[in-house]
């Protein structure tokens, strides 16, 4: 695993960037959908608002600082995952049931 | 629309860089177009080559700049729009234009491109924004036709890019798309009700049409053979039909359009062919286009200079808001340092949710 150091916004960017999650609707997780720019919390608040949600998509907002997302290593297709891989096992589709056995 | 920004500021190092000891670049362009082969979307910290980042970066700026163009000639209209009903929808519209260059800038943003950067190459003319956006709306009618049509070219111009092979570049166009359509509906219906209306607005809406047909069209772009960047955009699958292709679809959908209206459009060269299946259309003057791409369109010199004059205007706003910031964040750092004995760190550690006004320092 590489772990990414997370970023320091450029200095000609003046502000930091944010990343921005909505729940769109109570019974659900908030979901990533962008990001934006702004000086502070409070401001990448409301900034979210006006860009994400002027259609009402969403009940909650949270904004995260991008610079302090640790992120896996770059390439999707990583070692990192691999442990996962070779485990068919953890899925229900591995087991064979009998012909005519229910509710299992 | 990304979760992590690539890298920069590491000495020009791009993202997925750090790797080219293991894996040779013959290795990485391997996987890059076997994920473009497969129809997989390619997302910011993936390898690709140098052309794809930067035709990217190019298209995806020149579309950020469109949209936020695109706010002057409508928000002209705002002041002197004939109801508070119309006015309201007009300024959700001219919103929703500058939410949609937010949205593309930061897609821009994950290839590594610098938002200011961006900004000052469209206020110095470096990088270009949509030509039809030089042209002037002279009556109220020309909303309602930059509504339907221009809006409409570039819906039909759209719709393929939400399949895009650039993962945050395809996801923008999604929630692009979405909110085009009421920006489209809301033209036509204006355009409805003028053509319906008086003579004189009958006449207004007819003359809108008369004048924004034919730049509509030229916002496919220049004739497949001539167009310079076609080919590798569509074998990188960032562009999806050519742009003949595209301009066809649009004259076809027009057509019916049109005639509900009760308006005609501007071309006696237009019919059905039989053969084809689809219409026949009158010659494009691509001297036109190409004046106005030059520069010498009728409001280039305006559209820049206006755009330029607010970022000017707008600085003192952005310069309060650092200053807020900074001083909030010296009054919460402050408040933490008296306060630290009484809260332990980890004692507030309830999640995002409690964490909005004011908020931990960051």
């Amino acid at each position: 695993m590489t772990v990414e150091q997370p970023n320091t916004p450029s200095p000609q960017a003046g502000w930091p960037l944010w990343e921005v999650f909505v729940r769109s609707r109570r019974g659900l997780s908030h979901t990533h959908v962008g990001s934006l720019h702004a000086p502070d919390a409070a401001l990448a608040l409301r900034n979210a608002r006006d860009l994400y949600t002027r259609r009402s998509e969403g009940v909650s907002l949270w904004v995260v600082p991008s610079a302090q997302i640790t992120a896996s290593s770059p390439d999707e297709k990583d070692p990192f995952f691999e442990p996962a891989g070779d485990k068919p096992y953890r899925h229900p589709t591995f087991y064979e049931v009998p012909e005519g056995v229910r509710n299992l | 629309m990304t979760t992590v920004l690539p890298e920069r500021g590491s000495g020009g190092e791009r993202p997925g860089g750090q790797e080219a000891g293991a894996l040779g670049v013959a290795d990485h362009l391997a996987m890059f177009d076997a994920a473009i082969a497969a129809d997989e979307r390619i997302e910011p910290r993936d390898w690709m080559p140098d052309k794809y980042r930067s035709g990217l970066i190019r298209q995806i700026a020149q579309h950020a700049h469109s949209e936020i163009i695109g706010m002057q000639p409508e928000a002209n209209w705002i002041t002197r729009a004939p109801s508070l009903r119309r006015k309201a929808i007009l300024i959700a519209k001219v919103q929703d234009e500058a939410g949609h260059g937010l949205y593309l800038y930061s897609a821009a943003e994950t290839l590594g491109a610098d938002r200011d950067d961006l900004l000052d190459k469209l206020h110095t003319g470096r990088q270009r924004y949509s030509s039809i956006f030089n042209y002037p709306t002279l009556t109220w009618a020309d909303v309602g036709a930059v509504g339907w049509l221009v809006d409409g070219a570039a819906i039909t111009n759209q719709v393929p890019l939400c399949r895009c092979s650039y993962g945050p570049y395809a996801r923008a166009m999604v929630r692009v798309c979405k909110e085009e359509s009421f920006h489209q509906r809301q033209g036509y219906e204006l355009l409805l009700a003028l053509s319906r209306g008086t003579p004189a607005q009958h006449a207004m809406a007819q003359d809108a049409v008369d004048r924004w047909w034919w730049p509509s069209l030229m916002m496919f772009g220049p004739p497949d053979a001539e167009s310079s960047h076609s080919a590798q955009s569509m074998a990188w699958k960032i562009k999806r039909h050519s742009n003949d292709e595209l301009r066809q679809r649009f004259v076809d959908i027009c057509v019916p359009q049109a005639e509900a209206l009760g308006l005609t459009l501007p071309d006696p060269d237009l019919r059905w062919n039989e053969e084809r299946g689809v219409h026949d259309f009158g010659a494009i003057d691509w001297s036109e286009f190409q004046e106005v791409l030059r520069g010498n369109g009728p409001c280039n010199e305006q559209r820049v200079t206006q755009r330029r004059t607010a970022h000017e205007n707008g600085a003192w706003v952005r310069e309060a808001a650092a200053a807020y910031a900074a001083k909030q964040a010296a009054r919460t750092a402050a408040d933490t340092t008296d306060a630290g004995a009484a809260h332990p760190a980890g004692a507030d550690s309830t999640g995002p949710e409690q964490h909005t006004e004011g908020g931990p320092a960051v």
